[in-house]
């Protein structure tokens, strides 16, 4: 029975690692993407993917080295324990209070691991998240700001000017400027920013494929930048709880070609603009 | 002492030494304003084994939206048939606060502090009683009126629904959710109350355990769980009026039109515009100060408690006690700057992000170190496959899992994605669950003789041990591979989005092991509710364990110890070659060989 107990607590970390090692094959692992291959779409978001494997092999080294380590001491535990307690011939536990040395070690070597992760992480997030450190193309404006409101998402486009290129994007609301509900649209291949805001509650704006999550924080403005390298479609949804139909936040990110995008933003300045009388009538 | 005497009076230290203590004391006591430490933890014992099933009951409900969205419950769906007993995603959203709610502020904190706290702190430190036997009668009954004013909230608009962590401005306003209005009052008052009673918890924690300690109970010869206790009560103190002041500002902010957290301006529902200058992440900032500190109340008692069960059931001294200490301090200390990675996403100081990674980061290093230990106490012991050991194991393996993860969301590049997905949800259950339930599992086991005198029995607590890991396991295990996925928590039906709709499955597999898990808990309240009449009889230390609480009866009588005991050494002398008679343990209490024959551990102590 005992050899039982130490299978049993043998079998579950086993079947954990397995598990994870079969995972991406059967599609538990990261969104596919667009691409279909589930990387990130975003060159950001495969560093933040490169960190995520970089933790996990430390974590699972970790796992494995100290189950295996449980392992052992429930074995050669069980071997002793069989023996009778008091009797002569029977051995007795190990008497021991413990180890300097050993104390020592397995705190300086984790502290020096734990130190190097969370330095090495911080480069990434000063890039994603510090002003200063935002590429320079997106210095200089957002190219669209969105709201967040119970539940869908209000996207606010600039106006364009008379050769039909974008206004810059000002931060009241402008009469010329243009709409659109839980439609995203901006240019691939380049980094993008948009200003993102809260109507009411709390929400998250999260675009799993890019690895992006920012919270729309009532009362104020927060820029987020992204970059997409492919043209196409992406999962836009909320991920902080803004009431009953938080999971109803169903939205699309389009990412196009920078042409093809102010192509697009001309036809909804068109749609948006039409008062419905014919153009040789006015 | 008791208001209304009960027919077994034992008070005024007599013992019923003539017929053996009657066995269902301290139980014949549990209706009664008792100001008896071991009655005051028997009634939070029951109080919060019940709530555990409520608990329990709330997470199945989200468990069956989650793998039958939409569809009629079975059998419960008649409590809710007006909405064709479906799950509505605001009933939806109601679950999952009311779980958490439940669970954290009705069973976990209460069953450590409360339960363990209380019947164990005196016994274990050699005190006849709490110092302020009144104000911890009223830290269990200030419970009641929390547990009515969760209970009166489900009749307002179906209940609170803001989540555990209540974050304004959906908590705020009325107009927000059906479950912001009266109901997120109730709320926010019953968790009020809970402050309270946990706040005169430890208060007397820290005065019993400072000034009440027996002669020779040094502050390095404390059991563990004392450490646990004591550290636990410190935390408390310090981090709960943080909370309170929060409450009480949330609630002025609600009803007297104050306006801390609500920015001007909000539209809500086509409801007014909000007047006022609030910020919502203050409230994040307060809620989270009290409440990552909370998330070691709700460990490290049971960080004690295992470490005693593991000493005794390897029946060999703990590895490394003052590390084991240190490392709990330590945890303690930084648990006070480290409640800012709850915010990465939130938009606060993006430089605040890199303090709080490097402080939590650190902070895995005191529980590794404890893992070490742990490990170490095992190692070269002599181990006795009870339930009690089963239970601490899994408390190590599974808390392993649990703090493995946690660097996952410690680094901030990789917590933009993974934050509010179910890895965190995963995360949590692994250290809220399968660590501190276990351990309290294990704790039932172990201390049930000395609250009856009678055992719990094995068998059916091993087949309730092997249900509830394979289930806990089957349940939250695929939730790190689900937030790997991306699927975000507290979704009524993640599947609307199509990259999540291949997840149905997994989450139905989930689903099927939450409801085995559920009702292995049955085998637990039955056999701790049979054990009481018909478990098998014990002596006072059915364990051969050396702390104190085993010298005392079992049940301790009113006033526990015969007389003062006197400790002669830590508690922790397993297995010692100098314990008289070849015995593999050497209790605290009892006297050292006369000099010369054996090393004295206790030279202080020697009379002048």
């Amino acid at each position: 029975m005992k050899r039982f107990w130490c299978l049993f607590f043998m079998f579950w970390p086993i079947t954990a690692v397995i598990v994870c090692w079969l995972a991406p094959g059967w599609n538990w692992w990261f969104p596919q993407g667009p691409a279909g291959d589930g990387l990130a779409s975003s060159p950001l978001g495969r560093r933040i993917d490169d960190l995520f494997y970089m933790i996990l092999v430390i974590t699972s080294i970790t796992f494995v080295g100290t189950q295996v380590a449980l392992g052992y001491v429930l074995f050669t535990g069980a071997r002793r324990g069989d023996q009778p307690a008091d009797a002569e011939e029977g051995e007795k536990a190990w008497y021991t209070h413990g180890s300097h040395n050993l104390e020592v070690m397995w705190s300086i070597v984790p502290a020096g691991i734990l130190l190097f992760i969370a330095l090495y992480q911080m480069d990434v997030w000063a890039e994603y998240r510090v002003r200063n450190e935002f590429p320079k193309q997106v210095q200089s404006g957002p190219l669209a700001e969105v709201t967040a409101r119970q539940f869908e998402w209000r996207i606010r486009y600039p106006g364009l000017d008379e050769e039909g290129n974008p206004l810059p994007l000002m931060a009241e609301p402008q009469p010329t400027d243009l709409y659109t509900v839980n439609d995203l649209h901006l240019p691939s291949g380049k980094p993008v920013m948009i200003n993102l805001r809260s109507a009411d509650v709390q929400h998250s704006f999260f675009l799993p494929e890019l690895r992006v999550k920012q919270d729309a924080v009532p009362g104020l403005v927060i820029p987020v930048w992204f970059e997409t390298k492919k043209s196409a479609n992406y999962a836009l949804l909320c991920a902080e709880l803004c009431g009953w139909g938080h999971y109803k936040m169903k939205a699309r990110l389009v990412t196009q070609p920078e042409e093809e995008w102010r192509g697009w933003l001309r036809d909804l300045h068109a749609e948006q603009t039409d008062d419905g009388v014919p153009e040789q009538a006015e | 002492m008791s208001t209304a005497a009960p027919t077994t009076d034992d008070s005024h230290g007599h013992r019923q030494s003539a017929h053996g203590p009657d066995k269902l004391a301290l139980l014949k006591k549990v209706p009664t304003f008792s100001t008896d430490h071991k009655v005051i933890g028997v009634q939070f014992l029951i109080t919060t084994l019940f709530m555990l099933l409520v608990g329990g009951a709330l997470a199945l409900g989200v468990r069956w939206q989650l793998a039958f969205p939409w569809e009629s419950m079975p059998l419960f769906g008649k409590l809710f048939a007006q909405q064709g007993g479906q799950v509505s995603p605001e009933f939806y959203t109601m679950l999952f606060t009311m779980h958490a709610t439940v669970m954290i502020f009705l069973v976990i904190i209460p069953v450590l502090a409360g339960a363990f706290g209380n019947f164990l702190i005196p016994l274990m430190i050699g005190a006849d009683d709490m110092a302020f036997p009144l104000l911890n009668a009223l830290s269990y009954w200030f419970m009641w009126p929390a547990i009515a004013c969760f209970g009166t909230s489900f009749f307002f608009g179906g209940g609170p629904a803001a989540g555990w962590t209540s974050y304004p401005v959906l908590s705020a306003v009325a107009q927000a959710a059906p479950g912001s209005g009266a109901a997120q009052t109730f709320w926010l008052i019953g968790v009020t109350f809970i402050g309270v009673s946990s706040m005169m918890g430890s208060i007397n924690y820290m005065t019993t355990i400072i000034n009440m300690r027996a002669p020779g109970m040094t502050l390095f010869r404390m059991p563990m769980t004392i450490w646990g206790m004591f550290i636990t009560a410190i935390l408390q103190a310090f981090a709960l009026p943080v909370l309170t002041a929060a409450g009480f500002m949330l609630v002025a902010e609600r009803v007297l039109g104050f306006t801390f957290f609500v920015p001007g301006g909000l539209v809500i529902n086509n409801a007014a515009a909000t007047v006022g200058g609030g910020q919502p992440l203050l409230w994040q900032h307060l809620f989270w100060f009290y409440s990552h500190p909370a998330v070691y109340i709700m460990l490290l008692p049971a960080m004690g408690m295992v470490s005693d069960m593991l000493s005794c059931m390897c029946r060999k001294p703990l590895f490394g006690y003052k590390p084991m200490v240190y490392s709990m301090s330590a945890i303690a200390g930084l648990g006070f700057i480290v409640w800012g990675h709850h915010m990465f996403a939130s938009g606060m100081n993006p430089a605040l992000g890199m303090t709080f990674m490097v402080s939590t980061m650190m902070i895995a290093l005191p529980s590794a170190v404890k893992v070490f230990n742990w490990i170490g106490t095992m190692w070269g012991g002599r181990l006795q496959f009870n339930t009690v050991l089963l239970n601490s194991v899994a408390f190590v393996s599974m808390f392993i899992v649990g703090g493995l993860t946690g660097l996952f969301m410690a680094a901030v590049p990789v917590d933009i994605y993974i934050h509010d997905t179910y890895f965190i949800v995963a995360h949590f259950h692994y250290v809220l669950f399968g660590a501190t339930l276990f351990g309290v599992f294990g704790a039932i086991h172990f201390w049930f003789p000395k609250m009856f005198g009678r055992m719990m029995n094995e068998t059916v607590g091993k087949w309730h041990f092997i249900l509830t890991f394979i289930g806990f396991n089957g349940t939250f295990f695929p939730m790190h591979l689900l937030g790997v996925a991306g699927m975000p928590r507290r979704y009524a039906d993640p599947y609307l989005h199509p990259y999540l709709e291949h997840l149905l499955p997994m989450n139905q597999f989930m689903t099927v092991f939450a409801i085995l898990m559920g009702f292995a808990q049955f085998l637990l309240l039955g056999n701790f509710l049979i054990s009481i009449f018909a478990g098998k009889e014990c002596d006072d230390n059915p364990w051969h364990a050396n702390g104190l609480e085993w010298s005392a009866p079992s049940p301790p009588p009113h006033g526990n110890f015969p007389s003062v005991p006197i400790v002669y050494r830590g508690p922790y002398e397993y297995s010692s070659p100098d314990s008289p008679d070849g015995a593999d343990y050497w209790p605290q209490t009892e006297p050292p060989r006369p000099a010369g024959e054996a090393a004295a551990t206790s030279a202080a102590l020697a009379p002048a």
